[in-house]
């Protein structure tokens, strides 16, 4: 069994993305206890799957390795990955939360050496690389994956294949008997910091996105782009393995618009202005990328970064919502629409096109086990009649990495003041 | 009709887009494009020569009070009411709609395109339809083959010709009604009754003179 030390003045952090893990961060390096639950084998979120950060281009390894340097050194923080919040009862200063927990199949004498990895044949999805690609059903989930510990996919659990994955473990710590746990958990403040996902581009009918090949997402290029991705790094397209020289991206993909996302996701056109960098770099001059916009939100400081990719000649811009998509035969995506700068209709083919898609809450207000007010997209509103529960990142507002860090700081301060309270009063 | 332009004229002045707003179905929503231009890019006429200005830019020159431009203009009478711009306007503007607000509303200014066939269409459609109550199909196909002369309007008709007789056999056209009567509804007196109440409410609503 899984235990868990718990009291009504520990902070549980619901989320160990870069929001959870600063939340949970700040919170214990003021002397609270906090429980930190995270859905994936592990920590980081949606933050470790991007190749570079805007405006500095940086690798998240950087932040998020220093992130993870001060968890391990803090022992205030107990970390439950593979764990999902079900049920949250009681009251501000005396929650009482239950957690599902899913069984890794490995337990802490892991040393990370890989020889299940080879033992192992069965193939299933990598959920790490959007599904670009397969592992086997023994895998680190990625290089930079915390805890380092490998996970078994339950599809080969019970099978001769299962067998010879423990036999290769010379640790012992392939238990192939772990079932699901509900532990229950007290906690006098919770930090909701449940992140994001990208909208669902097959909702977008004309896109054709998951019928054409070559249309995919913004958070699927990153992986393309990332040196631990699906193609090492090369900006290959996936029907045919061409290398895509000549992109589209397409801004507003399911945000600002009624019949989808409400809201503007905010951080797509950086995204997006950010990926015309790695075509640059990828193939110098003979790398050309158009972005289609309706109007680009560099918010504040990435003024200069739009600049930047504008003065370049090799990024065209066009002001348009693209109407439709169609298909070449060679492949290539075809984009039909108007421009509105002259009204001049276009049909242009790409090798690839880049839908960049916005943020949805990975967890809708509605779905939340507790009393928590939302706006209309489903993000968690600051809510002065609330409790002891508080949103944190982008389970509050469609927001970059560095807006969700601050979020997750003011999260962790009034989860701190709510548990201080508690302290005060049985003192 | 013309006194009922220089009444508009001189009642909203230079303010073109409130007049869209109190005046034409649906005109109020013209605020609300964002200008994506998706629904010109969704458009299937493909920008047909009579398509002289996009819905997005038929709403941008409304808020630029470009009145002579906008009621002037043959665009409203192309679309076809496919209704493309109407699902996938990410403001949700009823586009198609809009459309047809601003082509009546020119109409009623007297500053519709003549000789327009759409717009042809719908005058005779009307009139043909609020007569009995019900369309005379006969005499509806007549005045709109013979629109252009006797010569073209022969060739159409025999170009038409197995629709004809299929819709004859059928028992959905009597060829008698050329004579004129033909097929009514019981209360015609009523319909036209209810038309002009119409007509008197919306000059009331939108404050113009009977």
């Amino acid at each position: 069994m899984t235990s868990v030390v718990a009291t009504n003045q520990t902070i549980l952090v619901v989320g160990g993305g870069i929001a959870g893990m600063t939340a949970a961060l700040e919170a214990a390096e003021t002397g609270k206890e906090v429980v930190l639950v995270e859905k994936n084998p592990y920590l980081g979120g949606r933050t470790v799957q991007l190749y570079r950060y805007f405006p500095k281009m940086c690798h998240p390894a950087c932040g998020l390795e220093i992130n993870l340097r001060r968890l391990k050194a803090n022992p205030r923080i107990q970390v439950l990955t593979m764990a999902e919040v079900t049920g949250i009862a009681g009251d501000k200063g005396n929650y009482s939360v239950t957690v599902k927990l899913a069984p890794r199949f490995v337990n802490e004498s892991c040393t990370a050496c890989g020889e299940c990895n080879k033992a192992a044949s069965t193939e299933i999805l990598d959920a790490f690389n959007y599904n670009l690609g397969k592992v086997k059903a023994a895998y680190l989930p990625s290089d930079m994956a915390y805890p380092q510990r490998y996970v078994i996919d339950p599809s080969v659990v019970g099978s001769a294949e299962g067998q010879a994955i423990k036999a290769a473990c010379k640790y012992g710590a392939v238990d192939l008997d772990m079932k699901e746990e509900v532990v229950t958990l007290n906690a006098g403040a919770i930090v909701w910091a449940t992140g994001w996902q990208p909208y669902d581009a097959e909702k977008i009918t004309p896109y054709r996105y998951g019928e054409f090949k070559n249309v995919i997402t913004n958070v699927e290029f990153e992986r393309l782009a990332d040196p631990h991705g699906p193609t090492g790094g090369k900006l290959l397209r996936p029907s045919d393995g061409k290398e895509a020289k000549n992109v589209a991206f397409i801004q507003c993909a399911g945000s600002r618009d009624e019949n989808h996302l409400r809201h503007c996701s905010r951080f797509c056109c950086m995204a997006s202005l950010k990926q015309t960098r790695y075509v640059q770099e990828a193939f110098g001059d003979a790398g050309k990328s158009t972005v289609y916009y309706i109007d680009i939100r560099a918010i504040d400081r990435f003024e200069d970064f739009y600049q930047e990719v504008k003065a370049n000649p090799n990024v065209a811009f066009v002001k348009s919502k693209v109407a439709r998509i169609s298909e070449d035969k060679n492949g290539d995506p075809r984009l039909w629409g108007v421009n509105t700068e002259g009204y001049i209709r276009y049909s242009e083919p790409y090798d690839l096109v880049v839908l960049a898609v916005g943020m949805e809450p990975s967890v809708k207000n509605v779905a939340i086990p507790a009393e928590v007010l939302g706006d209309s997209s489903g993000f968690v509103m600051a809510d002065p009649a609330n409790a002891g529960i508080f949103g944190a990142g982008c389970a509050t507002n469609a927001l970059d990495v560095n807006r969700a860090v601050q979020s997750a700081t003011a999260a962790a301060l009034r989860a701190v003041q709510v548990v201080n309270q508690v302290a005060r009063a049985e003192a | 009709m013309s006194d009922m332009n220089q009444q508009m004229t001189a009642r909203y002045k230079n303010n073109f887009l409130k007049e869209i707003e109190q005046q034409a179905e649906m005109g109020e929503w013209v605020k609300m494009c964002m200008q994506c231009g998706v629904c010109s890019g969704s458009c299937p006429t493909n920008f047909h020569p009579g398509w002289q200005h996009p819905p997005q830019e038929i709403f941008m020159l409304i808020r630029a009070g470009k009145r002579d431009e906008v009621l002037d203009s043959p665009s409203m009478w192309m679309c076809t009411s496919c209704y493309n711009c109407y699902v996938r306007c990410p403001r949700k503007l009823p586009i198609t709609h809009i459309m047809h607000g601003i082509a009546e509303y020119a109409y009623r200014m007297g500053r519709a395109p003549k000789g327009q066939p759409t717009l042809h269409l719908s005058k005779t459609f009307w009139n043909n339809c609020t007569k009995t109550g019900r369309t005379n199909e006969v005499q509806l196909t007549q005045t709109l083959y013979f629109k252009d002369g006797i010569v073209s309007g022969i060739k159409k008709a025999l170009a038409m010709q197995d629709v004809a007789i299929g819709l004859v056999k059928a028992g959905r056209l009597n060829i008698m009604e050329a004579l004129g009567g033909g097929h009514k509804c019981k209360g015609a007196k009523g319909i036209h009754a209810m038309l002009a109440k119409a007509r008197e409410l919306e000059n009331q609503r939108k404050g113009r003179a009977a």
